[in-house]
């Protein structure tokens, strides 16, 4: 008898379709992990943060450049140094990081020999693989002494030194997603141009970056995020003094650093360190916000390309 | 000819960023070496540290970086693993899906600092594990959570479909196909890439400053609820909060010597494997 | 007609997502005998096939709607239990897929997956099956090699023979010759000429003149609909209609 009318089989086979249909829960419970996690990690942070604004008003938070917590006289909020910092960092690094990381990704992608890539490649990971820590000490001992030996100030823990740190720490991001990119242009690109005379050069620069635009100014949101979300390098050699930032020059805190240097010491359950999570709550939605823009570059690149 | 000038500067200039990153990272490397290297000796890895850190070793700081990564490991590398098996061979390119890989590629831009904060209210806090091991070592793990699954994902794709089809046409389930066809082949992709993400944690002071590290701890921590020492966290103290900061900074180097090899390594190890691995499947089985 | 009818679809659809790729397909496959669909390309002549053991369903935004009877049951049907039906209709694919093991396991696969665990059986029916697919004689002291270092009319013999180890009843073949150099076609037309003493054969070939050599009954497509269905030896020489006269010609491809 045909196989699919035996009814001995039935039963075995209801329980094995059964056991399937559990296999497959399994795996979707873990699948959904992450945005449990993710929304944990809001619903956390609002939930500390919403305490601190019993007693903090919202403009004074956002608004007010003087962050003193713990003042005899009037405790104040306002968390707009530390952005501003956070900012000025951030841009600095990656005026430095954009340029360099699109060069190396146009000069790997373009006009390195095959086995120029191979070694360049690991090597980027492995810049990729230094612990943020260990970026920070260098800051400390190695490139703000040089930063103040250059410029002729009395140390170098300032806005500039952490900016080159945070660039040395996008790169790596940049880099490999804007190489990705330029890879991706198809080649029938770049021969049309070179069908019309063009040099390598000129088509670099002319057709195959402005094809890959999208996804580079991708790569350049991420190594922004990550810019913004960066704690111990700052925390080690920005010089976190709480003033409003005027120049690179100037010791800053970070939003990040702030916290770092703060949580351990504040008294669990008051006014600021329901602040410190609001602040966290901040940079949560930055970053958030950052990697969303980023999501929807990379997406209508791709779509394009469809 | 003008063209060709410029194209010449044009590559002389994209080479030129390329030298500045690869002399940035040589520097990097040849400062802790040079510095570092001096200090290393067995007894500085073997030995804990004394006199308020100025002498000894920092042992306790390996020691403890190892326990905690093995626990980021038991919560992050099973869970990617399963969570990328979902997303790759269960599920339909539905919106939910869209918004799972949406939710794991943020989570991997959250500040490592946030999930300090996370870590603390829900590990130290809410689940009363206290400042601990295990706090630290899971606060890691949610950390970690976004690699392992990227990586687990990309390892599966790399499986030809053909071995799924060929199995499912001979009349295997599902998961038979999965299990037989699809996961033999991606398991070295699969571990190489969470080991990377494993090195990651290693690295990482943040998540754990709040959770559970300590700074001087001459005794090695005998469970999992106590607090213990780990290197990222000795070299930040020891750079900035130590009351004689210039006279340990040879053994701050030291640290941060062994941090990079050990981070380091790991990655190395990852890729070895991962190109035995492939060879050995390739000739054999 | 008078032959006993293995399978036999009726008014059957199928889309993929929007796109309707079969509309109203009729088809017969006596049993014990071999049923070539031959159309041009684009035809709907691997979606049809495939139909047949839902190897569609993995393909995502597919549906189908109509019958599909095999044995008179609807395998359609969300009652029919899909794994058991792949194991009674087997399939060897266009490009040969063996999997990256040994020969051997290659063709154990299928039992294995069953349960059967005893090597001297297992042993049996993989001579068994390489003898079904006239690949015994030249691997027989290589059991235990890759499957990769075949050739590739080997690979597909090799494929053929994973699949008779389920013992099927039915086997689908789709376009298993367009991979393979034309030796190597000839000695596999040559293995489904003996297959049809035992199994129902369908096979989805663009090379007509192969319909015309191996099979008994042909069905010929046009853009998602079955256009003409006869016995072999009448449809090359007495075409109904138009159309299959046209493709037959060869006045279009």
């Amino acid at each position: 008898m045909s196989p699919l009318k035996d009814p001995a089989r039935t039963i075995q086979r209801k329980w094995a379709a059964a056991k399937e249909s559990a296999i497959k829960a399994f795996f979707f419970v873990n699948g959904i992990a992450a945005v449990v996690v993710l929304l944990g990690i809001f619903g956390v942070l609002l939930y500390t943060s919403v305490p601190a604004f019993r007693e903090i008003d919202l403009k004074e938070f956002l608004g007010n450049t003087v962050w003193d917590p713990t003042s005899p006289e009037k405790a104040e909020y306002g968390i707009l140094s530390m952005l501003a910092s956070t900012f000025l960092v951030t841009i600095g690094a990656l005026a430095i990081a954009v340029p360099v990381g699109i060069g190396v990704a146009a000069y790997l992608s373009d006009v390195a020999h095959w086995r120029v890539r191979e070694i360049v490649k690991p090597i980027v990971e492995i810049l990729a693989g230094i612990p943020s820590v260990v970026v920070g000490f260098l800051g400390i001992v190695l490139f703000g002494p040089a930063i103040a030996k250059i410029f002729g100030i009395a140390h170098g823990l300032n806005a500039l030194n952490g900016s080159v740190l945070l660039a040395i720490m996008s790169l790596p991001t940049i880099i490999s997603i804007s190489e990705d990119s330029l890879n991706a242009v198809p080649t029938a690109y770049a021969e049309a141009s070179y069908g019309l005379g063009a040099t390598r050069w000129q088509t670099l620069v002319r057709v195959k970056i402005p094809a890959a635009l999208s996804g580079i100014i991708a790569a350049v949101m991420l190594g922004m995020g990550r810019a913004i979300g960066e704690t111990m390098t700052v925390l080690m050699a920005t010089g976190n003094a709480r003033s409003f930032p005027t120049g690179i020059f100037e010791s800053v805190r970070t939003m990040t650093a702030n916290i770092a240097i703060e949580l351990g010491e504040v008294p669990y359950h008051t006014t600021h360190y329901y602040a410190l999570f609001a602040i966290g709550l901040v940079l949560f939605v930055i970053t958030f916000l950052v990697n969303m823009a980023a999501d929807i570059v990379l997406r209508k690149y791709q779509e394009r390309e469809q | 000819m003008k063209r060709k000038v410029f194209q010449f500067l044009g590559f002389m200039l994209l080479r030129t960023c390329l030298y500045i990153v690869l002399a940035v990272l040589l520097l990097f490397l040849y400062d802790i070496i040079r510095k570092g290297g001096g200090a290393i000796s067995w007894e500085f890895l073997s030995q804990p540290p004394r006199r308020g850190m100025t002498e000894g070793g920092i042992f306790p700081a390996i020691f403890g970086t190892f326990l905690v990564t093995m626990i980021t490991s038991v919560l992050a590398v099973p869970m990617g693993m399963f969570a990328a098996i979902y997303l790759n061979e269960y599920a339909r390119q539905t919106r939910l899906t869209r918004l799972l890989r949406l939710a794991i590629r943020n989570l991997s831009g959250v500040p490592s600092i946030v999930y300090g904060l996370f870590g603390v209210i829900l590990f130290v806090n809410i689940f009363a594990f206290g400042t601990s091991i295990l706090s630290a070592g899971l606060t890691l793990g949610l950390l970690t959570l976004p690699w392992t699954i990227t990586a687990s994902e990309e390892a599966l794709k790399t499986v030809p479909n053909s071995y799924r089809e060929g199995a499912l046409a001979l009349g295997a389930t599902k998961w038979q196909s999965i299990r037989t066809n699809v996961l033999p082949y991606a398991l070295p992709g699969m571990l190489t890439g969470t080991v990377l993400g494993l090195a990651r944690a290693a690295g990482e002071t943040a998540p754990i400053m709040f959770t559970g590290a300590a700074f001087f701890l001459p005794i090695l921590p005998k469970s999992l609820g106590d607090q213990f020492m780990a290197l990222p966290y000795h070299l930040y103290i020891m750079a900035t909060q130590h009351h004689n900061i210039l006279k340990v900074r040879p053994l701050a180097y030291a640290t941060a010597l062994v941090l990079i090899v050990l981070v380091l390594g790991m990655n190395m190890t990852a890729v070895v494997i991962r190109y035995r691995l492939r060879r050995k499947r390739r000739m054999g089985s | 007609m008078s032959e006993l009818l293995k399978i036999r679809t009726e008014n059957l659809d199928f889309y993929y997502g929007a796109k309707q790729a079969l509309k109203g397909v009729n088809l017969d496959c006596p049993e014990k005998r071999v049923t070539a669909i031959i159309g041009p390309s684009g035809c709907g002549k691997s979606t049809l096939i495939r139909t047949l053991n839902r190897m569609n369903d993995v393909i995502p935004g597919a549906r189908a709607a109509g019958r599909v009877l095999i044995d008179g049951l609807d395998v359609l049907s969300p009652k029919m239990d899909v794994v058991e039906l792949r194991r009674a209709v087997g399939m060897v694919f266009q490009k040969p897929n063996p999997f990256p093991k040994s020969i051997f396991d290659n063709i154990a696969y299928g039992l294995r997956i069953n349960g059967l665990r005893d090597r001297q059986k297992l042993a049996e029916v993989v001579e068994r099956s390489l003898r079904g697919a006239a690949l015994w004689e030249e691997v027989k002291d290589r059991l235990r090699d890759n499957a990769f270092s075949l050739s590739g009319g080997q690979q597909q013999r090799l494929c053929i023979a994973r699949a008779l180890a389920v013992e099927p009843e039915v086997i689908l073949f789709d376009e298993p010759c367009s991979a393979i150099d034309p030796i190597a076609t000839a000695k596999i037309e040559e293995l489904i000429f003996k297959l049809k003493e035992t199994y129902t054969v369908v096979i989805v070939t663009h090379n007509m003149q192969q319909a015309a050599r191996v099979s008994d009954f042909t069905a010929f497509m046009m853009l998602g609909e079955m256009v003409e269905y006869g016995r072999t030896d009448r449809i090359f020489t007495n075409p109904a209609n138009k159309l299959t006269e046209d493709y037959i010609t060869g006045r279009f491809g």
